[in-house]
């Protein structure tokens, strides 16, 4: 005979109180997604590589001949279009890691709190900004240590360059915006054990990410360890930097690396 | 003040005027006239048995009852009379009137009934282009010795797509092929060139100063999304009046061997189904012009597959049979469909290929030639020349030497 530990008892109460908070505007919801449109930029890859596919969208019927009372669409994208979800098996690395497509993540992991590191001023005087170690750990004097199983979300203000040439910010030599360094993303997932890295450039990555002693570090490390990338988001300028909740569920794709998806942060009014 | 053309207005409350074509009923020797026509070819039927040449096109030789056969021959002509039409129950033709028409003796010895330019009177030299009328119909035109085409001319106009003071879109002007079409239509008169821009988003290089200048105008464009190509035509401020299709998508692979099944997929999403996109949301807005036209620049790949760029020989082919269902339906409206053939060309596409190669440049210059010439069929460069020559005369040996 085997025992197994007691499971985690809750009431009905506790969730019955939340939704009276998001009724009530106690809490509220931030929506972190861009618009899914085919003007929104897509990552550009160095050209003897593959490219992402843009949204696009043919209408099927708008209550016309084709469908009088109903309007639709057909859509195709890439599974890293728009504001999306990185899945460890999206990266080499984490080729291996057990529910590594966006079908098996556990469900669980679709809700998660975070912590929001602002790097806007930073970003703002260098476009090639990169999170070091000894940023996160200056940070960390200033604001406290960064609890486990939390998102990281870097407030870059990029969003807020969405429908200019400068968010992708393609030059001759690449693609420039911010992004951590290979010592950043080792501390963050091993030595505070984050959920994944949420940020608001077109990748998790540096834009100069590829050209680093070790490329790439953000998608190598946190796959590799199977955790989780948001990219393309907004209104992070909204979130405290505690106490937000993220939801962020992808598609249920099978065996897919990743997915578009509407995120959303829970927002409690008083953080504190 | 502008240095461009302006932009002509109109009356906003006028009744919208009806177009007509010229009447398109033709004898199945006329429509194989029209066929060669459309090469730009001047050719008339010659007796086999007796060596006569006749006009106009029938089914024998009207001299021994001999089994004729096409042959290009001499332009040359002599003016014998003239007559001007003042009068006529077709609405096309009482649109335009008056209209003058001639008897010209041509070299090739036939006395042919042929539109006469206004400058032409009897016994003057001439030269004879068959051109296709507003139905898409062979004609024969009297120019005088030059050749050269006078866009002042009412009638002649009615043969050619006239550029100057139109709005022209170009729809990939981020390509070498387009930057130089958008300079070439610029410098030709365009009132206005709208250059779309095809994703990704970024800032101009060098040699695209041409898209900063006044007169040209940048829309975001990509023609593999429709609602990309609708929202892109809202931006054209006024009419539209002519359409150039230098979006394609050119990469190397096989069909089982080196195969990039994305590339192929995305090969027939900008040539074949963009020209559908394109076509769609531009023709009924071309059909309401007097002068509509729309060319498309297609890869002489699309006369027989490629073993070497089967995805985009195949999206070229398709874009073709694509491009002769749109001239059909656009012919009631009097738009014309044109199509300019190339071979490889000098660009970043195909460095791996050896030359003959076609310069961007030329390109253009062919386009704005096609035109202004009303040539619904071009073949620029040696290349394309060569395939069409060879794939006229034997398709299925053209299609098989190709690959060997």
């Amino acid at each position: 005979m085997t025992t197994t530990a007691p499971k985690p008892e809750t009431t009905r109460g506790a969730l019955a109180g939340m939704v009276a908070e998001l009724a009530s505007g106690a809490i509220r919801v931030v929506d972190l997604t861009n618009v899914l449109s085919s003007d929104f930029p897509v990552i550009v890859l160095p050209s003897e590589y593959g490219q992402c596919e843009p949204f696009r969208m043919e209408t099927v019927s708008r209550y016309d001949g084709n469908g009088p009372a109903w309007y639709w669409n057909n859509i195709s994208m890439n599974e890293h279009t728009g504001t999306h979800f990185d899945a460890p098996a999206h990266w080499v690395t984490g080729r291996d890691i057990a529910n590594g497509t966006v079908d098996a993540i556990p469900p669980e992991d679709f809700i998660h709190p975070a912590v929001v590191i602002d790097i806007a001023e930073e970003a703002a005087a260098d476009e090639d900004f990169i999170v070091t170690r000894a940023f996160l750990e200056e940070w960390e004097a200033q604001n406290g240590r960064i609890e486990p199983r939390h998102w990281i979300l870097l407030r870059s203000n990029w969003a807020k360059r969405v429908g200019t040439l400068s968010y992708l910010n393609l030059k001759d030599d690449g693609a420039h915006s911010p992004g951590p360094d290979a010592g950043a993303m080792r501390f963050l997932v091993n030595e505070r054990d984050c959920i994944g890295l949420g940020v608001e450039t077109v990748g998790t990555d540096a834009g100069q990410a590829s050209l680093f002693d070790e490329p790439l570090p953000a998608h190598s490390i946190l796959h590799g360890n199977g955790r989780y990338g948001l990219q393309c988001l907004t209104n992070l300028d909204e979130l405290p930097t505690r106490g937000a909740v993220i939801v962020a569920s992808p598609l249920k794709i099978k065996g897919g690396s990743g997915s578009p998806l509407r995120v959303i942060a829970m927002v409690p009014s008083h953080p504190d | 003040m502008s240095a461009r053309p302006p932009k002509e207005t109109r009356d906003p409350l006028a009744r919208k005027k009806a177009r007509h074509v010229a009447p398109g009923k033709r004898s199945r020797a006329m429509h194989a006239l029209s066929a060669r026509a459309a090469q730009g070819r001047f050719v008339l039927q010659v007796c086999t048995d007796c060596g006569t040449a006749t006009y106009p096109p029938r089914e024998a030789c009207p001299n021994c009852w001999g089994k004729l056969a096409w042959q290009d021959q001499p332009t040359g002509a002599e003016v014998l009379c003239e007559t001007e039409i003042r009068v006529s129950t077709d609405l096309y033709f009482r649109d335009h009137l008056p209209w003058r028409m001639g008897k010209v003796a041509l070299d090739a010895g036939p006395v042919a009934l042929v539109h006469l330019h206004r400058s032409l009177t009897p016994g003057d030299r001439a030269v004879i282009r068959t051109m296709l009328d507003r139905g898409g119909n062979a004609a024969l035109f009297a120019l005088p010795p030059s050749g050269e085409i006078d866009m002042t001319d009412p009638q002649l106009r009615e043969f050619v797509v006239p550029i100057v003071g139109k709005t022209v879109l170009v729809s990939d002007a981020r390509s070498a092929i387009g930057l130089a079409v958008v300079k070439a239509l610029h410098e030709a008169g365009a009132a206005l060139v709208v250059a779309g821009m095809a994703p990704p988003d970024r800032a101009l290089g060098a040699g695209a100063e041409i898209l900063s200048r006044e007169g040209v105008q940048q829309v975001p464009l990509d023609i593999a999304d429709q609602g990309s190509v609708m929202e892109a035509l809202s931006k054209i401020g006024g009419p539209l009046d002519i359409v150039i299709n230098t979006a394609r998508h050119v990469r190397a692979g096989g069909v089982s061997a080196n195969a990039n099944l994305v590339e192929q997929r995305r090969a027939f999403d900008v040539a074949a189904m963009g020209l559908s996109r394109l076509a769609q949301a531009t023709g009924p807005m071309l059909a309401g012009r007097p002068n509509g036209a729309f060319v498309d620049l297609i890869s002489s790949d699309a006369l027989a597959g490629s073993a070497s760029h089967a995805g985009f020989a195949a999206a070229e082919a398709a874009r073709l049979a694509l491009l002769q269902a749109f001239r059909a339906e656009m012919r009631d409206a009097g738009v014309r469909v044109m199509a300019v053939f190339t071979g490889p060309v000098e660009d970043e596409h195909h460095q791996r290929v050896p030359p003959p190669k076609v310069a961007p440049g030329r390109i253009a210059r062919s386009i704005v030639e096609a035109l202004t010439q009303g040539h619904e069929q071009t073949c620029v460069g040696d290349v394309a020349q060569d395939a069409m020559a060879r794939w006229l005369e034997k398709p299925a040996l053209y299609a098989r030497e190709k690959n060997l």
